[in-house]
């Protein structure tokens, strides 16, 4: 294909491919300039750095009560588990959806019956696995909890109706798909919690 | 010749502003039988000339800082002369946004004016509606309430759920691992610069597609079909100023009676524009006892909350609550009726409209209450019934049994 302009044959083919090579040497630099911009957008160092461990002091935490300490800005419990709430734990495997917690939702060494380092204390980021709300704590059993009477205790998410048990395991036919996330943790000493690093130093 | 008339013959020679002006008012035919359902796209462009304007003055006192931005706008309404009416017009507005446009949507939706050749507005429109919903999500975090960080976090966790890149895009989103300060300030960019410009870049494409093709009207039938021999005038057309613009300020006022009322009576209209919740400032650590979103996200969070997870995944609930929006965009071809007008459709079309439209609304509704699983039930169905409008539409549309349309509009 080819055409005259002033007298002159124009090779069209050529112009074709220049300006194919031009468009795509264009796309290619608008691409490079956007990749600043869109990595501007990721946590910055700052960010990155604010997420240093927590150490909270649990000597008050009474048996059957909860504490809510931040980390990474998000909520973490430590609840002091009583041993009829241990007992109960085992009661209810039929009920849960990862009762074993096979999920990878824990550290490795809190893959156990109680989800946790010592059974008594629960130590669980509160923030729901559907869509992030913060359950919140029913852990009365029974009745006196307002879900039901044979309520084994645990934790109800207001947002969409999940609940979790005392190890935060979540039941069938909730929206929240898996168990809540159990922290790296480690006991500086007995009445001494630090959350955010176990001593693999994770 | 008027010093006023060389003036325009100056600026004509240089900027077609008496060409522009003939072709998109004085001599733009819009047909004559426009009624009460033809108010709401003039009214939806007031509205946003309203939030931009209020919006701006927002910005003069709003700190965009999780530290100081509730404070912010607490000090907007009590120290700010007139600050709570400027704060209130944008809160108002937001929500009669949303008013304005399901009715014009609607109206789409009646008279068929999506079909050929009017495919393109009604995607620049459905367009609108999403920049529209971004838009009104993102400044809704803005004053840094209970319900404005819940919200958000809600939300945010959606892109959370896609599979594999999921929990890094909720992360690039955020610009942190929690809804934080980092959020909140491009949030408040988005909301503030990136959207509203993409909002008016799209309401151009819109309104030219429109003069382009020619208005639909409740008849459905093409009045650029009977044009006047001689001037080539529509013989059913009239121009758009002043018949129109007279008749649009009779709904702007109209319009502007009802935003007053809302204004000065109910600015939180009993908690469905404002909520109680979000009078509390942000609080990481709590999550408030019901969270529900604004009344008019309402519907889609009510499918979302339809579906059970999958797989150990909520990503097939945010596939339904996408696809209840992509599928608007197919509406131009999921349609094979004879005519365009509810006029002359048959009873399939109007009972399944009636169906959508009652689904909607029920949707809307279920979305603000707490999900127990009688009222799951209920969204499920509701949800299937707003699926089938759109999936059974190329089936139930060619099955109808229609009226002929007439030649010229009626009345």
């Amino acid at each position: 294909m080819s055409q005259e302009a002033n007298g002159q044959k124009v090779d069209t083919s050529k112009r074709k491919f220049l300006i194919a090579a031009t468009s795509a040497v264009g796309g290619v630099a608008a691409a490079g300039v956007a990749v600043p911009l869109v990595m501007s957008m990721l946590p910055s160092a700052r960010a990155k750095a604010a997420g240093a461990p927590v150490e909270v002091d649990i000597s008050k935490v009474e048996p059957g009560m909860l504490l809510t300490v931040e980390w990474r800005g998000k909520p973490v419990w430590v609840v002091n588990r009583t041993k009829e709430m241990l007992d109960g734990l085992s009661k209810i495997d039929s009920q849960l959806t990862d009762p074993n917690s096979e999920q990878p939702q824990q550290p490795e060494y809190c893959k156990n019956a109680t989800r946790s380092i010592k059974p008594e204390y629960l130590v669980a980021v509160g923030i729901c696995t559907h869509l992030g709300c913060s359950p919140s704590e029913k852990l009365k059993l029974g009745a006196d909890s307002g879900l039901g009477a044979d309520w084994p205790g645990g934790f109800f998410c207001p947002c969409h109706g999940s609940r979790f048990d005392l190890a935060a395991r979540v039941f069938k036919n909730v929206p929240a798909p898996t168990n809540l996330v159990i922290p790296p943790h480690q006991y500086l000493s007995d009445t001494r919690l630090l959350i955010g690093v176990d001593t693999k130093g994770a | 010749m008027s010093a006023l008339q060389k003036m325009m013959g100056w600026v004509d020679d240089r900027f077609p502003l008496t060409a522009t002006y003939k072709a998109h008012l004085s001599e733009y035919y819009a047909p004559k039988n426009f009624n009460f359902w033809y108010f709401f796209g003039s009214l939806a462009l007031l509205v946003l000339v309203l939030q931009i304007v209020t919006g701006i003055f927002l910005t003069m006192n709003y700190k965009p800082d999780a530290e100081l931005a509730f404070a912010s706008v607490e000090y907007i309404m009590r120290d700010v002369d007139w600050g709570w009416l400027i704060r209130y017009m944008h809160s108002t507005g937001a929500s009669m946004f949303f008013v304005v446009v399901y009715l014009h949507m609607f109206r789409g939706l009646m008279y068929g004016s999506y079909r050929k050749p009017r495919e393109l507005i009604w995607i620049f429109g459905v367009l609108i509606y999403l920049a529209l919903m971004a838009e009104a999500f993102l400044g809704y975090l803005l004053p840094w309430g209970q319900m404005s960080f819940w919200g958000a976090q809600v939300i945010v966790n959606l892109f959370a759920a896609v599979p594999f890149i999921g929990e890094d895009l909720s992360i690039w989103i955020r610009g942190d691992y929690v809804i934080s300060d980092a959020t909140l300030s491009r949030f408040c960019a988005f909301h503030v610069i990136a959207l509203p410009l993409v909002l008016l870049g799209l309401v151009v494409v819109h309104l030219v597609a429109l003069h382009e093709v020619g208005s639909n009207n409740p008849d459905g039938v093409e009045i650029k079909k009977n044009k006047d021999p001689v001037t080539h005038i529509p013989l059913d057309g009239i121009p758009f100023h002043p018949y129109y613009t007279v008749k649009d300020i009779v709904g702007v006022i109209v319009f502007l009676m009802v935003f007053s009322a809302i204004l000065f009576f109910g600015p939180e209209m009993g908690g469905y524009f404002l909520e109680a919740n979000n009078f509390i400032p942000a609080d990481p650590l709590k999550t408030p006892q019901h969270i529900a979103p604004l009344w008019y996200f309402t519907p889609f969070y009510a499918i979302l909350r339809a579906v059970p997870p999958m797989f150990g995944s909520q990503f097939p609930g945010v596939v339904a609550m996408g696809m209840s929006i992509v599928l608007m965009f197919f509406l131009p071809w999921l349609d094979r009726g004879k005519v365009k007008s509810i006029r002359y459709r048959g009873p399939i079309y109007k009972i399944m409209l009636a169906l959508f439209v009652v689904s909607f609304i029920g949707l809307g509704y279920l979305g603000l209450l707490p999900s127990t699983p009688l009222l799951t039930i209920a969204a499920q169905v509701f949800s299937v019934i707003y699926f089938l409008f759109f999936l059974l539409m190329p089936w139930y549309t060619s099955i109808d049994k229609t009226k002929p349309e007439p030649e010229r509009v009626t009345g």
